[in-house]
């Protein structure tokens, strides 16, 4: 909302200035994004044209002579309208104008002295353009008579704007009216209200014209009035430039005076040519389905029966308060006037705009649920406006079908003791009456706090909260204490999916890898290139998506993931660890989605960062594996990575996580990208190692028994440690050989540190090293204990996987 | 032959001198190096030897000849030492290792921005005594409008441009606009006190630009209880901003409009001259605690709401919201 601080001032005095009003309307809730001040230009003041004569060298151009009260100056001036007597605008020498001739909008040329056909200007006498104030460069800009010379053009032409970002609750300072309230409360000025008496001669109103409603739940009061004998034309200046402050357009002085009365006081009007009402009888009724109307703009509306129509008994002539109907509208040939200030229902006025998309001014204010007893105001301020401006005579009386008279809430109980309990201090009494006050508000006191009357401009105040903040608002809430919150701390409550993936985040940030949030959008197609099972259940489909791009809440991390590694992999050249703990969206068709969290991750690129000492391989799946590995290390879950089939993953290349104590339930998957399936990625990597972990499994698993770490005593006696390099067919897992070494008690680990197949290894076989470490809880092993051992555990090998001691 | 042997002593200083110089030259090792010192300048050295051999002289030519050895011994010493000085700094002694080659350093994950911000505000109020909650992203409008007193085409909505699910059995369905549907099910679900504090994504029918996402964070916060004032929101959220934004810097409580609080506040942090709104707050409007359940003549509270990446560009200087979902490596790792 632009408020023009002269507008302002004509309800309020202004005695502070205006950064320090911004401040204080800013804190009470009205915020001022910006000051604008339109016309303040230095160096350039009211002048007096003392003689005109013609240059010596160009047919063209005058020599102007200007008294400028601080001396006189002479200036070569093009406009052909200059004379002499004229009072002036008169910019000297470094003032900085609007560029008359650049076509760039607000591109400004400082003035500087200069000749012009041979002859020095002094200055220079300004057009409107040049002011910036309008557009107008045919000739210069002549003053009333009466300006005095040597003015700064600021007093005379400019105009400071206060622009507020109003909130939705405070349709009140749609009306400049409604600000200058506020600013009254918080400066203590008194506020001047417009005046609505006018002297009605004519006729009574009820013998020109009648109203019915007939949908009173959409229409909850309409007051009119005629005026007769009124003459259109354009408004007078004063009107006009009130306007354009603002940014609205003169069109003529009827519709300016409506427009004016809106701006002012915040309720929207129209006016009627009342002879091209038939039978001069408004009937305020639905539309009719499919009933059509060609509105002001020239357009044929479509409407819809919950739609609100200004009719006469033939004819649609307005959409109520959305817009008005070209078939009554005002023209030059109107001579008598049927104006509306009506309530419209909030709710159905912004529906009915928003269906014909047609946002204005009037529906900005009625959807606010604006009170009733607004409209008789505006009502009469038009009218008195009328007669004023556009002559005529009103007739006597007003008509005002009122059926919701008795449904508004006319008053709300503020016990003293309320503003305690919401605000945390005491306040003293005549604080509270003196700001309620000069909001408007009317109070009855007695002993625990007052009765309110509500205004007719304050649609947003119900109950004793709303007044405390109104209190709260104006003394400010840097007037209000601070304190520490006391009282009895509430009870903790277990929150295990939000710990689990803390703990799983950062698990995997401490293996070296990079948390990433992508967007929880995709497109099914986007996401079918994972090739999700197909017993995945449905996604949640979007009914307005952002973009195409977003039309489904995601079923799988994978896809974002990929996405994002094949585009790092093009910028990208060291090592690519990237993984998200997020949210997945799962359909089952009975009430909100599943929400499930999962943590998925991948390598890919090298290995390390380009290093001295370190490999440059390429990360493969032992890197997503160890990932796991510290993670449900980190956990204190003992998984098994069982070879698997995951349409993602390359086959061969793939295991399921599974946990043996918890009926062996898989809780996630671990492998190489299929090569289809990464080729559609456009990654730039021959190869992605992914993981993820379901971690709604994970925590089902934990909180069952394998989450627990329990302290066991650790032997003391010494443990023995024994290399045993075998010979197996390929094929043979490091898995197998370590289960089998793994059943002698005795043995307390068994960790395969080598494999090598090639040279000096017969074709079809490798070579495993196993370190074997062997330790009693109750005696020192001795040697030959050990080789006992070892040699069931080779037999055992050689037995179940035709392993043989390797030729040393 | 008195003058021939003072020529003859002082020309063996000379070519002791020579010699030396020269020999000094082309020792490349500490080896040689030692070497030359034993020869020349050692106990057992030559120079020592010329010394001795000075005895033969007369008195005067004994002590010019003694003299010039002397200096000589000194001039040799000197050299000896730079020479020594010089070996020691460009050959690394038995056993050196290059300290200027980089180390083995485990690889360094990272925390998304978004995450360090949401950890350091709920820390923050996790302090405080606010424990940190979630809730659905996909909602229904009853939690995420309803019962927060905005209801169905109140112009209050505007502010919440929302996307909607599309669903064959019903029309509710939405993706959160602000975590503050969390406020409701809270109340639905536990009694006072209540102090939470609730991360979480939310989505906005919004078009981005560099200030605008559809897609990001938001962290809300609520407490309730008897007794709760504005004056316990001004305490709790200046003591956040004392510690998200340092002790020094300034903050500013105005009013301002949210349907689901009254009075509602914003709060604003000097910033760069002017200020920089942090987040919306207010009172607990009476009717969201009558909506969930509560006595609104029992309790009273109060709600905020702010966004960590919104937070996170002012303090990292992060001039494009939608770097922080883009995911690119060149812009995780500066975090």
């Amino acid at each position: 909302m632009k408020v023009p601080v002269s507008w302002l001032s004509e309800y309020v005095d202004i005695d502070m200035n205006l950064d320090d009003l911004a401040h204080r309307l800013t804190m009470a809730g009205n915020e001022v994004e910006e000051i604008e001040r339109t016309g303040w230009i230095d160096n350039v003041v009211v002048g007096h044209v003392l003689s005109v004569s013609q240059h010596p060298d160009a047919d063209r151009l005058r020599l102007v002579t200007v008294d400028h009260g601080n001396g006189e100056a002479e200036v070569v001036c093009g406009a052909p309208n200059v004379a002499e007597g004229q009072k002036i605008v008169y910019a000297s020498i470094g003032a900085v104008l609007q560029d008359a001739y650049s076509d760039e909008p607000g591109k400004t040329k400082k003035l500087k002295r200069s000749k012009i056909r041979g002859v020095v200007s002094d200055g220079m006498v300004c057009s409107v353009r040049e002011l910036g104030i309008g557009d107008d460069h045919d000739g210069i800009l002549v003053l009333d008579d009466d300006a005095k010379i040597g003015t700064p053009i600021g007093e005379l032409l400019g105009e400071t704007v206060l622009d507020i970002e109003l909130t939705p609750n405070r349709p009140d300072c749609l009306g400049v009216v409604g600000v200058a309230r506020d600013v009254s409360a918080i400066t203590g000025n008194e506020l001047r209200q417009p005046d609505l008496e006018f002297e009605a001669t004519g006729p009574d109103v009820n013998t020109l014209a009648s109203v019915e409603i007939a949908d009173p739940d959409l229409c909850l009061r309409y007051t009119a009035s005629v005026i007769q004998g009124v003459k259109i034309g354009p408004s007078p200046q004063w009107l006009q430039d009130r306007l354009t402050a603002i940014g609205e357009r003169p069109i003529n002085n009827l519709v300016d005076i409506t427009n004016f009365v809106m701006f002012e006081l915040g309720q929207p009007l129209h006016a009627f040519d009342y002879d091209k009402i038939v039978d001069h009888k408004i009937i305020v009724r639905r539309a009719a389905e499919g009933e059509k109307l060609v509105t002001l703009d020239e357009k044929e509306r479509k409407l819809g029966s919950e739609m609100l129509l200004i009719a006469d008994p033939e004819r649609g002539i307005g959409l109520a308060g959305v817009m008005g109907g070209a078939n009554s509208e005002i023209s030059e040939s109107t001579t008598t006037v049927l104006l509306e200030s009506a309530t419209f229902h909030g709710v159905n006025n912004r529906k009915t705009a928003r269906g014909l998309e047609l946002a204005s001014q009037a529906t900005l204010r009625f959807e606010k649920s604006l009170r009733t007893g607004l409209s008789e105001v505006g009502l009469r301020r038009a009218t008195k406006m009328i007669l004023e401006i556009a002559g005529g005579e009103a007739a006597s009386g007003i008509i005002d079908v009122y059926p919701s008279k008795d449904d508004e809430q006319q008053s709300v109980r503020l016990d003293s003791s309320r503003i305690l309990r919401v605000l945390g201090v005491e306040l003293e009494k005549s604080q509270i009456e003196t700001t309620l006050v000069n909001l408007g508000f009317e109070l009855t006191a007695d002993s625990d706090g007052w009765d309110v009357q509500i205004p007719y401009w304050r649609p947003d105040i119900s109950i004793p909260e709303d007044l405390v903040e109104e209190v709260a608002r104006i003394i400010g809430y840097d007037n209000i204490p601070t304190t520490t919150l006391a009282g009895r701390p509430p009870q903790w409550q277990p929150q295990p999916e939000l710990e689990l993936r803390v703990r799983v985040t950062d698990s995997l940030v401490s293996a070296g890898m990079r948390e990433m949030i992508s967007y929880a959008a995709t497109t099914s197609e986007s996401e079918a290139r994972v090739a999700l099972p197909s017993e995945t259940p449905a996604g949640v489909k979007l009914r307005n998506p952002i973009t195409a791009d977003f039309s489904v809440m995601r079923r799988t991390l994978r896809e974002s993931l990929l996405s994002t590694v094949a585009r790092n992999s093009r910028t990208w050249r060291g090592p690519i660890a990237l993984f998200e703990a997020g949210r997945v969206f799962l359909d089952y068709g009975e009430g909100l989605p599943e929400e499930r969290q999962m943590a998925t991750g991948a390598f890919a690129g090298p290995r390390n960062e380009l290093h001295w000492d370190a490999s440059t391989d390429a990360s493969d799946f032992y890197d997503a594996k160890g990932a796991v590995e510290s993670v449900l290390a980190d956990l204190g879950v003992t998984a098994v990575f069982e070879p698997g089939e995951d349409a993602t993953f390359a086959v061969g290349r793939t295991a399921l996580i599974r946990v043996p104590a918890a009926n062996n339930v898989v809780i996630g998957v671990v492998g190489e990208v299929a090569g289809e399936v990464l080729s559609q990625f456009e990654a730039e990597v021959e190869n992605v190692a992914m993981f993820e972990l379901d971690l709604a499994a994970v925590l089902k698993v934990m909180q069952g028994s394998a989450g627990s770490s329990k302290f066991e005593e650790y032997v003391r006696l010494p443990a023995s440690h024994r290399d045993l390099s075998l010979i197996v067919d390929t094929g043979v897992t490091a898995g197998q050989i370590v289960e089998i070494a793994n059943r002698n008690r005795i043995v307390t680990s068994a960790t395969v540190f080598d494999l090598f197949e090639g040279k000096g290894v017969p074709d079809g076989k490798m070579a495993v090293a196993v370190r074997l470490v062997y330790q009693s809880p109750n005696k020192t092993l001795t040697a030959d204990q050990i080789g006992k051992i070892e040699g069931q555990i080779l037999n055992q090998l050689s037995k179940e996987l035709g392993a043989e001691l390797r030729a040393q | 032959m008195p003058e021939t042997q003072d020529t003859q002593a002082n020309e063996s200083v000379e070519d002791l001198k020579r010699a030396a110089v020269a020999a000094l030259d082309s020792a490349d090792s500490s080896e040689q190096l030692e070497a030359w010192r034993v020869e020349f300048t050692g106990r057992k050295g030559r120079l020592t030897s010329l010394l001795r051999g000075l005895g033969s002289l007369d008195i005067e030519d004994r002590k010019t000849a003694g003299a010039a050895a002397n200096r000589l011994r000194g001039e040799l010493e000197s050299l000896y030492e730079d020479r020594e000085r010089q070996s020691k700094s460009s050959q690394a002694p038995v056993g050196s290792i290059d300290v200027s080659l980089p180390g083995r350093r485990p690889a360094l994950g990272g925390l998304h921005p978004s995450t360090q911000m949401i950890r350091e505000i709920t820390q923050a109020f996790n302090e405080m005594g606010f424990q940190t909650i979630e809730g659905p992203e996909v909602e229904l409008e009853k939690y995420n409008f309803d019962m927060l007193n905005i209801p169905k085409d109140h112009p209050a909505r505007d502010q919440w441009d929302t996307i909607w699910v599309d669903n064959d059995k019903r029309s509710d369905v939405l993706l959160r606009t602000h975590t503050s549907p969390v406020q409701a099910r809270v109340m639905e679900s536990t009694e006072p006190p209540i102090r939470v504090v609730v991360p979480g994504k939310c989505y906005r029918y919004e078009s981005t630009d560099a200030t605008h996402e559809w897609h990001f964070n938001q962290i809300e916060g609520l407490a309730v209880d008897e007794g709760i004032t504005l004056a316990d929101l001004k305490g709790t959220l200046y003591e956040f901003a004392r510690r998200v934004f340092g002790p020094k810097r300034k903050v500013r409580f105005r009013c301002d409009y949210f349907p689901f609080v009254e009075p509602g506040v914003d709060m604003s942090i000097d910033w760069n001259g002017g200020w920089m709104e942090i987040m919306g707050a207010g009172m607990v409007h009476p009717k969201v605690l009558e909506y969930a359940g509560y006595d609104s003549s029992k309790y009273t509270g109060f709600a905020f709401g702010m966004g960590p990446e919104r937070i996170s560009m002012l303090r990292n200087e992060i001039d494009d919201i939608r770097h922080f979902f883009s995911n690119d490596l060149r812009f995780l790792t500066q975090f």
